[in-house]
């Protein structure tokens, strides 16, 4: 049925392991955001999903203005990802200051049932704003004629993704293990009121997290947004499970963690698509996951915490 | 009310704040497709307006004096009013049972038909109560379970015609099965990994019902499901209806008995323990595997046999029926009720279920106060309705 | 006291008796589909299209001397929402029902409605089941079922493109894998073609690469998609960006202008199948312009059909002179009636006799019909 030459075959995988390295590197850019807020108040921030969304909307929205008033190309794309990102934190922040930092000091669970009402909110509030239909995304990356040789394989956006999350994963490594502000969350996951009594702002620095988490989500949406070329406000919803697996599979708190799992679940995806069938990407998805869970129970790098009676 | 001006000026901030995050998703309207922007100005004032308004009056809120209230005239008729109610307690007991019984004669079909559904999530929120409340172990695929029971009842009338009131307890006895095989793989896994995982076997179940054509239908669906025969009556949609509320009604009632069994008996001890603090339960000689396999079991059983009643009410069921966000309901149910409170768990599922129901008026924006009402509700009363309150055991006046 | 209360009691029964003598006065339709969530722009023309039928009649004195009422209820497109909307319009009392919108939701209800003995006719419910298995015998619908669309697909691809090799994809849903399934055995009957690849996509996904490199792989020459115009647009747009020419053929869920705006440059050269064209009959002419002028857009999905159903559901009342059951249905099929979709009436299934499909092409940014 396919022929298979050997050349064919490596093509053949080589692009499945592309296209599952652009899929990973966006669950990854997302996943960052869950892992962070984990990492500082073990919250499962299930409205991040839609914090990526509106990242995408807003972009859409700025991007639509510029465009009629005549302006295109890479200047768009870098006006709208910055006010993206920036409306994104800032939606972070208002999430954290109302729904969770009342319930700070609550039952486990409350929390996350407020995750779960803020992510249904945030998904209808936009839905009636703007419109349930789906809207076309223009796609603001620019062709690279460079690229045209191998262009079959991989495109300018693809490229973009790929370079994009190794950047800020280099640039949040940077942050988080050479300067102060990293210290100080660091200290702040580790034991809240040591930190407090070191003199850190506990309240700044979880403002903190969610901003940059934020804006890395509205990164990842503008990206997306134009790698796939519409977007709709139920988007966030299932990008938010999957990177909440990816973060989850990585070891949940840590950052190196949630890029490893982000890239492991989109090539699993991809691999599990191109070699056997689309219909069951996500069972192999979720069946590698639990495989993974049995045989380390922190995730792939997760941080084995010592259970204290 | 005085106002002090220092909340006048941050109830001002906050609104100006509030105008500006929602600037562009509230007035900017872009339509890529009709390539057109709408600029609505005027709901920012709104939205302006309304922060401040509501700002301000958090403020206040805030600032009421406890004593202050407790001397006005209206709080303190109120509380008289409370303590007559509770007095009459028995009374009123009575008159709720009395209306619950003669419900479905008063009202039309489609009432009881809700009533019945907010009954089956009042179940389900009892058998997940077992597993989050009492176990603590945190279950966000407990609609696999659902489906389990649903479609175990469907396919088993559609191959083999076994009638409802036989498929009941082989439904019951597939989903405990399940429960057990959910429950292997993560006896090792605590807090967050396990509830991924459980979300993970709920999505893979749904999926598997999703795509096997050749076993589940796929996306059509089973239809043509039979209602539970009443011994040779003839069964319209009224009749039908009625039948299954007062089936529910003492599904609803054995429940309550089991859970409350189940609660102050040797394994619920057990269960309460393992929440507690695992290490030392195991510590205590309490068998860790089969405590949380027991749990997962149990919990699953009650989904089965509501997952069998559902698809007898409704006649269809298809996989989309059994998504990531019915665990969530169910779980906002347990959680809202106060984890462990049977009474609290009963409200909850009454108030999260008929409210969307009743809220169809608004119909476009059901949803959105749906979820505003959900972190809300956690905002201002994260403990639930009714708090758990463990057992005092107090010594009688009375010497033995 | 006594006789204040017995006054007052009094009243009220002549008032509950005058408000039911009052209701039974007229006629009422229910109208059930999509208005809310994100199928709402599958629904909501089918509503404003029987609003606009309705308000004629009522001009010109309604039926039968009584006045039509219109009862609107959403079921977002949902089966269990839809069992809700049923029974709540059976406890409205309506006569006949224009709905439901999907083909999953109206299976849902029509037990319910079969159960009451009420008509209930669909624009947009294309699932073949739904007339052929003779489970509903009162179920119409004002639009051909999905295996029609299938077979002129299969056909289409292989007699006139001629054809041989055809990747057949779905989205997994109702709609899509029943239309999927039809073609997939269409072509196997054929024995003139290959099914290369027979896959489902997992609508909302993050990207689907990897389903078109397989199709690349697969040298499929054509792809026959089952499902909405979201993911075909997405399909469409990223074969071309990877520079594949593969054809795209799909059904009525993408021959829809948003499908053509979302994936602008791409759509040219797709193939989907629609309704025949009627664009040229005045009953269509006048109901869309008067659509236009009450709500000031063009019309949506599956409005000439809403309006055809109600037209023919409520002709049907009017030429039987009766509300029942065995009256409307017997109407229905043996009288003729005049729609924007042509003079229709109903065979024994329930399918509109003189209602069909045909293929269209993206030309120039829109679609045209192919002779």
């Amino acid at each position: 049925m396919f022929s298979d030459t050997f050349s064919d075959t490596l093509l053949y995988f080589i692009e499945l392991f592309l296209s599952g390295l652009t899929r990973g590197s966006i669950y990854a850019l997302i996943a960052l955001g869950y892992t962070m807020v984990y990492g500082i108040i073990e919250l499962i921030n299930f409205a991040h999903g839609e914090i990526y969304m509106i990242g995408a909307f807003t972009a859409l929205i700025v991007s639509g203005i510029m465009t009629m008033y005549g302006y295109a190309g890479l200047s768009v794309f870098f006006t709208a990802m910055i006010i993206a990102a920036f409306y994104s934190s800032a939606y972070g922040y208002t999430i954290e200051k109302i729904a969770y930092k009342p319930l700070r000091h609550s039952p486990r669970l409350s929390p996350l049932i407020s995750a779960i009402g803020m992510s249904i909110f945030l998904q209808n509030y936009v839905m009636l704003a703007q419109t349930s239909d789906f809207m076309p995304f223009p796609s603001l990356i620019p062709d690279f004629e460079c690229l045209a040789l191998i262009d079959y394989m991989i495109g300018g956006p693809e490229l973009i993704i790929l370079i994009t999350t190794v950047v800020v994963m280099a640039g949040l490594s940077i942050l988080i293990k050479f300067t102060r502000i990293g210290k100080a969350m660091r200290a702040t996951a580790q034991d809240k009121t040591m930190a407090m009594l070191v003199g850190v702002d506990i309240n700044q620095m979880i403002s903190i997290t969610f901003i940059i988490g934020s804006a890395l989500a509205a990164v990842a949406g503008v990206l997306i947004a134009s790698y796939v070329g519409q977007i709709n406000f139920y988007i966030g919803f299932i990008a938010g499970i999957k990177a909440f697996t990816a973060a989850v599979l990585g070891g949940i708190g840590s950052i190196p963690g949630a890029v490893l799992g982000g890239l492991v679940l989109g090539l699993t995806e991809s691999f599990a698509t191109g070699y056997v069938s689309s219909d069951y990407e996500d069972v192999f998805a979720f069946a590698l996951l639990v495989m993974i869970l049995i045989v380390r129970p922190s995730g792939l790098i997760g941080r084995k915490t010592t259970q204290k009676v | 009310m005085r106002f002090r001006f220092q909340s006048i000026k941050s109830s001002f901030w906050i609104a100006i704040w509030f105008m500006m995050l929602t600037f562009p998703l509230i007035v900017i309207k872009v339509n890529t497709i009709e390539q057109e922007i709408i600029w609505r100005f005027q709901n920012m004032i709104w939205m302006g307006i309304c922060i401040f308004l509501i700002a301000l009056l958090m403020q206040q809120l805030k600032q009421i004096n406890l004593n202050q209230i407790k001397g006005l005239y209206i709080y303190q008729s109120l509380k008289h009013t409370k303590a007559v109610f509770v007095s009459y307690s028995r009374q009123w007991f009575i008159i709720v049972c009395f209306l619950a019984i003669f419900f479905p004669f008063l009202v039309s079909a489609y009432q009881i038909n809700i009533m019945t559904t907010a009954m089956i999530y009042v179940v389900l929120g009892l058998g997940l109560n077992i597993v989050v409340g009492l176990a603590g172990l945190l279950d966000l695929g407990y609609v696999a379970f659902y489906a389990v029971g649903a479609y175990g009842y469907a396919l088993l009338n559609y191959h083999y015609h076994i009638n409802f009131w036989l498929a009941l307890p082989f439904c019951a006895m597939l989903s405990a099965l399940f429960g057990v095989l959910l429950g292997f793989p993560v006896l090792r896994l605590r807090g967050d990994y396990l509830a991924i995982v459980t979300l993970g076997f709920g999505e893979i179940i749904r999926l598997i019902l999703e795509n096997w054509n050749d076993f589940s239908f796929g996306p059509s669906g089973i239809a043509h499901i039979p209602r539970p025969p009443i011994f040779g009556w003839e069964t319209n949609l009224q009749t039908a209806s009625i039948f299954m509320y007062y089936l529910m009604g003492l599904m609803v009632l054995f429940t309550i008995f089991m859970v409350n069994r189940l609660q102050n008996s040797r394994i619920g001890r057990a269960w309460i323990a393992l929440r507690e603090d695992e290490i030392a339960c195991q510590a205590m000689g309490i068998d860790r595997t089969k405590t949380k396999l027991l749990a997962f079991a149990l919990g699953a059983t009650w989904a089965g046999l509501m997952g069998a009643i559902f698809a007898a009410k409704t006649t269809f069921i298809n996989p989309a029926c059994f998504t990531f966000l019915e665990s969530a309901i169910i779980l906002s149910i347990v959680v809202l009720g106060g984890m462990g409170s049977i009474l609290g768990v009963m409200i909850a599922a009454f108030i999260l279920i008929l409210l969307p129901e009743y809220l169809r008026a608004f119909s476009e924006y059901r949803m959105l106060i749906f979820g505003a009402s959900m972190v809300l509700m956690m905002v201002f009363r994260p403990q639930g309705l009714i708090s758990h309150m463990s057992k005092q055991y107090l010594q009688s006046s009375k010497q033995s | 006291m006594s006789q204040f209360f017995l006054k007052l009691t009094a009243l009220f029964l002549l008032l509950f008796m005058s408000v039911t003598l009052y209701a039974a006065e007229t006629i009422n339709l229910g109208v059930a589909g999509a208005h809310s969530g994100d199928l709402a722009s599958y629904g909501i023309p089918s509503a404003r299209a029987a609003k606009l039928v309705v308000d004629h009649i009522n001009d010109r004195g309604g039926i039968l001397g009584k006045k039509v009422e219109v009862w609107t209820e959403d079921d977002a497109c949902k089966p269990e929402l839809a069992t809700n909307t049923a029974t709540r319009l059976i406890s409205k009392g309506v006569h006949v029902v224009m709905g439901h919108i999907c083909s999953g939701a109206t299976k849902a209800a029509l037990g319910i409605y079969k159960d009451m003995n009420i008509i209930t006719m669909s624009p947009s419910a294309t699932n073949p089941d739904l007339t052929q298995s003779g489970d509903y015998p009162n179920f119409f619908r004002t639009i051909a079922s999905d295996d029609a669309q299938a077979k002129l697909e299969v056909d289409f691809a292989i007699n006139v493109l001629k054809l041989n090799k055809i990747a057949v994809l779905h989205d997994k849903g109702d709609y899509g894998k029943g239309l999927a399934e039809f073609a997939r055995k269409f072509i196997q009957q054929s024995k003139k073609a290959d099914v290369v690849l027979y896959e489902g996509i997992t609508p909302g996904a993050v990207d689907y690469s990897a389903v078109i490199r397989k199709i690349k792989r697969s040298k499929a020459q054509a792809v026959i998609y089952g499902g909405y115009h979201p993911e075909a647009s997405k399909l469409v747009s990223g074969m071309r960006k990877k520079r594949m020419d593969t054809i795209f053929i799909s059904d009525d869920g993408v021959k829809d202008d948003t499908f053509i705006k979302v994936a602008k440059k791409y759509a040219e050269g797709v193939y989907a199948t629609g309704p025949k064209d009627v664009s040229k009959h005045p009953l269509t002419i006048k109901a869309t312009s008067e659509h236009k002028n009450q709500y000031g857009d063009d019309p949506g999905a599956f409005f000439l059909n809403a309006y055809s159903a109600t037209l023919a559901l409520l002709n049907a009342i009017e030429k039987s002179g009766s509300t029942q059951y065995a009256a409307i249905k017997k109407a229905l099929h043996t009288e003729f009636v005049e729609t924007p979709l042509g003079n229709i009436r109903f065979d024994q299934r329930g399918d509109a006799v003189g209602v069909g499909f045909s293929m269209y092409q993206v030309k120039n940014g829109s679609y045209v019909e192919v002779k």
